[in-house]
């Protein structure tokens, strides 16, 4: 075993990569359970986005655009989702579930005739003075721009939830949303908003993975990241900061893991790889045993009834 | 009271099977306080919610202030001057107080100098509150001044203020009620919705009355009696239930010390209950919602366990049992929320019945379910107690509260028990069906049970009990004779004011 093959400065840089598309997932999720709705479709929404954004990255040369058509797939596919848990009042877990289900198929479908293309190249951000920099240049400021939009994401989300008005009647609805409506806020308008940025979170995370991290299109490729992103926003307590260093945690051990099998380190490779998952749960259980912290209204059915 | 500022003329609204109002018209004038009266289902809740733009209306239009007034949606009701004051659902208990008010305002200022107003306003009116705390920490009386203070901040014409005095001691209604003509003096108009007759006469100037989506009558509450206006509510003459005074036997149940732990994040603990029921007895618990009462009936159903010596049935310590264990024993106990704990609201009435009656009525053998025997337990219940439904295979959802109420206390009185708790046994009821639940469970004492009723609803404790206390944070008050206890003694048993203070203008 040769410990000193792991380079510290790749290993911080490229956790920093491995993490994001959970953490755009995440925050998403984060939204829509602060609206009291909950989504259990991210899977499926990541996957769609991750073969939409391919097929627009290979179709027009642009990885930008690839995101943008993830963000519009995401969002697209949580329309159905939607339509039966605001319309037709169907039981958000069940609808959450098919629509999980629904993705990995659709996105197959799609992908047929991606198996094996190469995305286009996505830039990598290169400031002249700062990339530079000796080890934070290389940890901090080369990444390509999703990297940081991930990050101002998670910063925003905060934001909003905490200083704006826009924020505390989303939390507000998630709380109670029989006295949202009873105070005159449209509660449905504002969970399908939420909805919608939840799924294009979730779509430009699943891009991320099949742009960027891999890049290439294989069938089910999201691998669960989905679930892990559900379960991080849970354990997170819904605080968009707490999110962060959770996908932060998942993404360090997973590189570090990598970094171990391949030097060599004798413990079997299915423990190695169970690491992040049991790791990042286990932190985050411990760091949010004292209070939940739930949306009160999370996951029920609101009626406008008279 | 010269001028108008809202009336209303021929409001209607039907819905799939029910009119809720018919052809409502009344005035109110500036500065009056005007009192909306009807039972429950009388289409009260339906009518303030057209004035406040929650519901359009199917006909019918509003004139306010000499113009016509047709609130699309609440904020526009808010910025013409009118505001609300909920019964429930309109507080928000993970946000804190600031955050709650804001909500409910147009234009809420900047953070900082929203909390600055609301300690100003709220200290003006004796209502004093810390804009930073979190609501759900705060008691029922507290909340009720986060919804005052929301409305005060946005110098209304008209305040709505929906069955207010549910959640508050008699001092705090005094005080309340201060605070409302402090109001009426300035010149603010209130709609004060309420079934409280001696209030309404204490406080209103003129009064509405509905039944059935109809108005029915006017009146002026300070020269009609209690009994006149409440026969105009119910339609026929009221029954009061009798009773017989006869020694108390044997303890049957005792409560030692009882201190336990709420299971809900804004709960109330308990905290060292000592009380004693005899047999044939009816121990009347009363106290502002939140103060316990669901710990204690949980406690003593068997949902909450506690050490066993701190809860004794008939000397024998039942504390560490689990509630199908307390019902072969003979404590049976019915809880608050009729749709969600008490009944299950998809099962059919049938189910419903054997859900608690399967122990004692035998309507079980071997794992195996007895439905004939079930089924006709289920119709004895509706045929004692008048439950209007087409029949037992009707689902508890589909009855109107007061008939899933009888149902519900009917099929504990039905077992026979040996210890009856009963919490808010005749909430949202008609005076009709309460009637008929209180004089079975008089009937029940008289025939060597205990009873514990716990309620908010003083007149009923009054009415039925032999002994009284109030639970306040979780701690129970002596235990006083019910006789001769005044209103004032029994408020300060639940605690007082709470903090409150007379309007200071």
């Amino acid at each position: 075993m040769d410990l000193s093959a792991i380079n510290p400065v790749l290993l911080v840089a490229s956790l920093m990569v491995a993490a994001t598309p959970i953490l755009l997932a995440a925050i998403g999720e984060l939204v829509v359970e602060k609206a009291g709705v909950l989504n259990l479709g991210v899977e499926g929404m990541m996957i769609t986005g991750a073969i939409c954004g391919f097929a627009v990255a290979v179709e027009t040369g642009s990885p930008l655009l690839g995101f943008v058509g993830a963000a519009a797939g995401g969002a697209a596919l949580s329309l159905l989702f939607v339509a039966l848990t605001q319309y037709a009042l169907a039981n958000q877990v069940a609808s959450g579930l098919s629509l999980t289900l629904f993705g990995l198929g659709l996105s197959a479908l799609i992908g047929q005739g991606y198996v094996g293309k190469k995305p286009p190249p996505s830039a990598r951000l290169d400031i002249p003075v700062l990339s530079d920099l000796p080890v934070l240049g290389r940890i901090l400021f080369s990444h390509d721009i999703m990297v940081y939009a991930g990050l101002a994401l998670v910063a925003g989300v905060w934001a909003l939830l905490r200083f704006t008005r826009a924020g505390l009647i989303l939390r507000a609805v998630g709380e109670n949303h029989d006295a949202a409506h009873a105070l005159g806020y449209k509660v449905r308008r504002i969970r399908i908003l939420a909805i919608l940025f939840g799924g294009a979170c979730a779509g430009m995370g699943g891009a991320y993975i099949s742009l960027l991290r891999v890049p290439q299109w294989v069938d089910g490729m999201t691998a669960g990241t989905g679930w892990i992103a559900l379960a991080l926003v849970v354990f997170a307590s819904w605080k968009p900061w707490r999110v962060l260093l959770g996908a932060y945690l998942f993404g360090g051990v997973t590189v570090l893991q990598l970094n171990l099998q391949a030097a060599g380190l004798a413990i079997p490779v299915e423990y190695l790889s169970m690491s992040p998952y049991l790791i990042t749960i286990l932190v985050l259980v411990i760091m949010s045993s004292h209070r939940s912290g739930a949306p009160a209204s999370l996951g029920r059915t609101f009626h406008a009834s008279q | 009271m010269s001028q108008s500022l809202l009336s209303i003329r021929g409001l209607t609204k039907a819905y799939p099977g029910v009119v809720a109002n018919d052809d409502v018209s009344f005035e109110i004038g500036k500065g009056e306080v005007h009192a909306l009266l009807g039972e429950n289902g009388a289409g009260k809740s339906t009518l303030v919610k057209m004035i406040y733009g929650l519901v359009k209306p199917d006909a019918g239009e509003m004139v306010l202030d000499g113009r016509s007034y047709v609130p699309a949606e609440p904020s526009m009701a808010r910025q013409l001057g009118v505001a609300m004051v909920f019964q429930h659902f309109s507080l928000f208990d993970a946000l804190n107080v600031a955050e709650n008010i804001a909500l409910g305002m147009e234009n809420p200022p900047k953070p900082r100098d929203l909390a600055g107003r609301i300690k100003e306003v709220s200290e003006l009116y004796g209502l004093p509150l810390d804009p930073f705390r979190t609501v759900g920490d705060l008691s029922a009386g507290e909340r009720q001044r986060v919804e005052i203070v929301r409305c005060l901040l946005q110098d209304p014409k008209l305040l709505i203020m929906d069955e207010p005095t549910s959640v508050l001691t008699p001092q705090e209604v005094e005080i309340l009620f201060r605070t409302l003509m402090k109001l009426r003096d300035e010149g603010t108009s209130i709609l004060y919705i309420s079934h409280k007759l001696e209030e309404i006469r204490a406080l209103c100037d003129g009064a509405t009355i509905l039944r059935l989506g109809k108005k029915v009558g006017t009146c002026v509450p300070k020269e009609t009696t209690a009994r006149a206006m409440a026969e105009m509510m119910v339609g026929s003459e009221l029954h009061t239930p009798s009773r017989e005074a006869k020694a108390p036997g044997a303890v049957r149940l005792a409560l030692k010390g009882l201190s336990v732990k709420s299971p809900g994040e804004f709960g109330t603990s308990l905290k060292g209950i000592t009380l004693e029921v005899r047999a044939g007895e009816v121990l009347g618990l009363a106290g502002v919602a939140g103060n316990g009462q669901d710990e204690l009936l949980g406690a003593l159903s068997g949902e909450i366990l506690s050490a066993p010596g701190m809860v004794e049935f008939d000397g024998t310590p039942v504390g560490g049992m689990g509630p199908m264990a307390r019902r072969r024993l003979g404590l049976l106990t019915g809880p608050e929320e009729r749709l969600g704990h008490a009944a299950a609201p998809d099962m059919s009435l049938t189910e419903n019945a054997l859900l608690t009656g399967a122990e004692r009525r035998g309507l079980m053998s071997n794992g195996f379910l007895k439905w004939g025997k079930a089924r006709s337990f289920a119709e004895e219940v509706i045929a004692r107690f008048d439950v209007r439904t087409p029949g037992p295979e009707v689902a508890a959802r589909a009855l109107s509260g007061g008939n899933l109420q009888k149902f519900v206390i009917g099929r504990e009185v039905m077992q026979d028990p040996q210890v009856l708790v009963v919490n808010q046994p005749t909430w949202g009821v008609d005076a009709a069906a309460a009637a008929t639940i209180r004089q079975a469970i008089l009937d029940l004492a008289a025939g060597g049970t205990a009873v514990i009723v716990i309620s908010q609803d003083l007149d009923e404790l009054m009415e039925i009990s032999d002994r009284f206390a109030a639970l306040n944070e979780g701690r129970l008050s002596d235990i006083r004779p019910a006789q001769g206890l005044t209103v004032d003694e029994i408020g300060l048993m639940m605690g007082g004011s709470h903090g409150m203070e007379v309007a200071h203008v």
